[in-house]
């Protein structure tokens, strides 16, 4: 469990990028923060292994202030994939998945077995532990990053648009095995994203966020969508419109599904 | 027989070569001045050029001093030297090291300023202390940028060493300067003939180091002389991360 207990963060520009911020997010399940540029989503996050510290207001992991912590020591527990994987370029694929274990002072040998079985569980072969990132195409580098984030087995996962630069084919592949991922190792994740598609199919708890940091709505995607808060939600996640915008059409004895324009979209099951 | 020839005479003439006078021994003290000085710089410079390239502080001081550094004129400085320190090797020393800091320091900085922002953000946030970061992250990808700064460094030392001779500090400007004294000219150009070629050997053996320092996995972007090049654009890249790009 990750609270948030009234944090804001100014930075030293003046700009306020989160003002009491309060949030709850639970264990083992996908807790998504979506809002466009600038509403201080990846502040939250980076805020969560003191990548930033927030200027007021406490942070709790399991209970445990993480002001009180010692930022390094906080950083291997928790696992951190970015955009762009963020690999070190220098090192071999199978190194750098095992860099955080070896920093722990897991021995060289055990380190670089359990990174090839991460490779495993990643979806990679292992013929590309020997490679050099720069060998690897965008969507097998976001997926050694997502390697290197589990390998030293960290229960909270924290992932910062980690798809945010792949082509929309890899990018479903890659949302589909992470939801594998998370339902297989129950690991709390705090994902971060602008796309509301990605925040719907990823999150059992969504957090839609307004300039500021402000909330503007917490909830599963289907309380979301039935009822959005404010007209600002509503128009965010385009309930009103396009493929959101369903109607029932009533054809012969069945119900047939028609989006916004009267394209039929489905058929309702009995 | 022209003037280059009789200059080649010189070289291969037996008397010239050996003894503690002869061209090997002279040729051993340019080396002797070039790398005492580098080396002596590359202490002062390379953790000064590190700490700058890491904390981003003291950048326009760097700039500035290494630019100064390099306006100072190597004779005028020798000779105000050795009026301070005595004619002999120390006064050159001191003047070699001087000159050798310059593009010592600017390729430590500009190699740490070179690294990908994001990969040293990735790298803090996966849980390296800022030690770390440095020594696993910052020099190994730094290196080539460095090796660069050392070879612009050696090169103008190994060329500006001939003026030892000039305050009786040997190597190999100890012919040249006798030469002019004597009207010997053969001496002056076999004499000239040995530092250039020392210098393109030189120049051959950094040019193959700094291919074998470049990281394995990393492409070499187009180097530019170190000496010239604006970090401007990489000081752009390398403002903090913010919010959702």
């Amino acid at each position: 469990m990750i609270e948030f207990r009234s944090v804001t963060k100014q930075f030293p520009d003046g700009t306020v990028a989160v003002d009491a911020f309060d949030l709850a997010i639970p264990p083992r399940k996908t807790t998504v923060l979506v809002g466009s540029s600038g509403c201080g989503k990846t502040t939250l996050l980076r805020m969560i292994n003191r990548m930033i510290d927030p200027s007021s207001g406490h942070i709790l992991i399991d209970g445990e202030d993480t002001g009180s912590l010692e930022p390094v020591k906080l950083r291997r527990r928790i696992g951190y994939v970015m955009q762009n994987s963020g690999l070190m370029p220098h090192r071999k694929v199978i190194d750098n998945v095992a860099t955080v274990p070896i920093l722990g002072g897991v021995p060289k040998k055990q380190a670089r077995d359990d990174a090839m079985k991460l490779l495993d569980t990643v979806g990679l072969d292992r013929s590309l532990a020997l490679k050099y990132p720069r060998q690897l195409s965008g969507g097998q580098q976001q997926r050694v990053g997502v390697a290197r984030g589990l390998a030293a087995d960290p229960n909270i996962l924290l992932m910062d648009e980690p798809f945010g630069a792949v082509d929309p084919i890899v990018r479903a592949e890659l949302q589909q095995e992470t939801i594998r991922l998370q339902e297989g190792l129950g690991k709390t994740v705090v994902f971060v994203t602008h796309d509301i598609d990605e925040a719907f199919l990823l999150g059992h708890q969504v957090v839609i966020l307004q300039k500021g940091g402000h909330i503007a709505q917490v909830g599963t995607p289907a309380e979301i969508l039935a009822h959005p808060a404010n007209d600002f939600v509503a128009s965010f996640v385009g309930a009103d419109r396009g493929k959101r915008a369903l109607r029932i059409q009533r054809v012969g004895d069945r119900d047939v599904v028609v989006d916004e324009n009267g394209t039929p979209t489905g058929v309702l099951q009995p | 027989m022209n003037l280059i020839e009789q200059g080649f005479a010189w070289i291969l003439d037996p008397e010239n070569i050996s003894g503690p006078s002869g061209w090997v021994a002279r040729l051993l003290e340019q080396l002797a001045y070039t790398f005492g000085a580098v080396a002596i710089a590359a202490v002062i410079a390379v953790p000064l050029g590190y700490l700058v390239g890491h904390t981003g502080k003291g950048r326009d001081i760097a700039v500035s001093l290494s630019g100064g550094f390099r306006a100072l004129p190597s004779l005028g400085l020798l000779i105000l030297l050795a009026l301070g320190l005595g004619i002999g090797f120390r006064a050159p020393l001191v003047t070699f090291v001087i000159l050798a800091i310059p593009p010592i320091l600017a390729g430590a900085y500009a190699g740490f300023e070179a690294v990908d922002r994001r990969t040293i953000d990735a790298a803090r946030a996966i849980g390296m202390t800022e030690w770390q970061v440095v020594t696993r992250v910052e020099v190994p990808l730094g290196l080539p940028l460095l090796i660069g700064g050392l070879r612009s460094s050696v090169l103008q030392v190994v060329a500006t060493a001939t003026l030892a001779g000039y305050v009786a500090g040997g190597a190999l400007g100890a012919f040249i300067f006798e030469a002019f004294a004597l009207r010997d000219y053969p001496q002056a150009l076999g004499a000239s003939i040995l530092v250039t070629a020392l210098a393109l050997v030189l120049e051959g053996i950094f040019a193959l180091l700094q291919k074998l320092v470049v990281p394995r996995g990393v492409v070499v972007k187009e180097q530019r002389e170190v000496r010239s090049r604006s970090s401007r654009t990489r000081a752009v890249m390398g403002t903090p991360i913010r919010e959702g790009k």
